[in-house]
């Protein structure tokens, strides 16, 4: 998944968002080994301090947990990635239910909608 | 430890202000924004720093070392005009950075050459504007200094370019070393920046991280730049 980095907001918290759903996607498998700052950063083209600082706070979260010698790699914890897929997917569904609610659409009507939707997909 | 301290750094030009007092200290491992508007005084502290330029009052010190002889090989500098002979082939004017620079190294110079399809028998003046660009921050990137000042590195490097150079500053980032880049090209450039210094009227107005300014305004520093600045 490239990197798209959007100017309003801290670059660390975009790609702690980044990896996070690398993570929830299983574009990272429990226990993977992510690439090295200096390889993650050139491929985001970010400074590198900027980098670590992301990973750090991945690291802090125990999302990541990093090895001495050998570097970084994302938790085994499955219950704790499965937490935050909720807790993504949980964002979506309230900005959602927010943008919808802005263009007048009451619960019962929504739920309508989506399942009428769903169903045409 | 400090990499670059300024000390009450003061250019007159006649009568004119260039720099007025600059206090500033600079850690390694940092790549630096110098922003500012039209005369506000970036190159002249450029300049100053890389020892083209004698202080009206104070002084500048890398690693220590006020400038001069010993801060000039710890120093690498890129004007941001063309300053070799137009005569000269590329190949030359690597040799002639191998037998300036104990530093210097051809093998990565024309790596990074290979990397932008610059053809090392070319003469310079047969290169494109954007070419001989690339050629001279080949030249002071191929050298194992401490402090990079770039005045205007990418300014006519097309977009393409510009992104493989930015990638090539990444992968050259040392933690014992800092890159002092001054340009109008901010959005371009923002993400590998980690801190920006703000330049008006000669004095520094801000020196801060990205990220926290971004955090603070909630905007790109390419927006506050046109904000604070606005004309």
């Amino acid at each position: 998944m490239p990197w798209n980095l959007n100017s309003d907001r801290p670059i660390f918290l975009q790609i702690i968002d980044k990896i996070q759903i690398d993570i929830v996607s299983g574009f990272y498998q429990p226990g993977d080994k992510l690439p090295s700052v200096r390889e993650l950063a050139q491929e985001a083209s970010v400074n590198p301090n900027t980098m670590q600082k992301a990973l750090s706070e991945l690291e802090r979260t125990g999302l990541v947990y990093s090895q001495r010698t050998s570097g970084r790699f994302i938790t085994e914890d499955k219950d704790m990635i499965y937490a935050l897929k909720e807790q993504r997917a949980q964002a979506l569904a309230q900005h959602f239910l927010e943008n919808m609610q802005r263009l007048g659409f009451q619960k019962e009507e929504i739920f309508r909608f989506l399942s009428q939707f769903l169903k045409a997909q | 430890m400090i990499l670059l301290e300024c000390k009450n750094l003061t250019k007159k030009y006649g009568i004119r202000t260039a720099l007025s007092h600059v206090n500033l200290l600079i850690e390694p491992g940092h790549i630096i924004g110098l922003l500012g508007p039209n005369g506000s005084g970036k190159t002249t502290l450029i300049k100053l720093i890389a020892g083209l330029l004698a202080p009206t009052e104070g002084m500048a010190y890398v690693e220590g070392n006020p400038v001069g002889l010993a801060s000039k090989s710890l120093v690498s500098y890129l004007p941001d005009h063309t300053y070799l002979n137009s005569r000269m082939r590329v190949q030359d004017a690597i040799r002639l950075f191998e037998d300036f620079y104990q530093d210097f190294s051809s093998a990565c110079a024309h790596d990074m050459l290979a990397k932008l399809d610059i053809d090392p028998s070319f003469r310079l003046k047969s290169l494109s504007k954007g070419a001989k660009e690339k050629v001279q921050l080949i030249l002071a990137m191929s050298r194992q200094a401490k402090l990079y000042l770039l005045d205007e590195p990418i300014a006519g490097v097309d977009p393409a370019a510009r992104d493989y150079i930015l990638r090539m500053l990444i992968s050259n980032y040392r933690e014992d070393a800092s890159i002092l880049i001054s340009t109008h090209l901010i959005s371009d450039i923002e993400n590998i920046l980690d801190e920006v210094i703000f330049l008006q009227n000669g004095q520094i107005r801000a020196f801060t991280s990205v990220d926290g300014l971004r955090q603070k305004d909630h905007k790109s520093i390419d927006s506050i730049f046109r904000e604070v600045f606005k004309c």
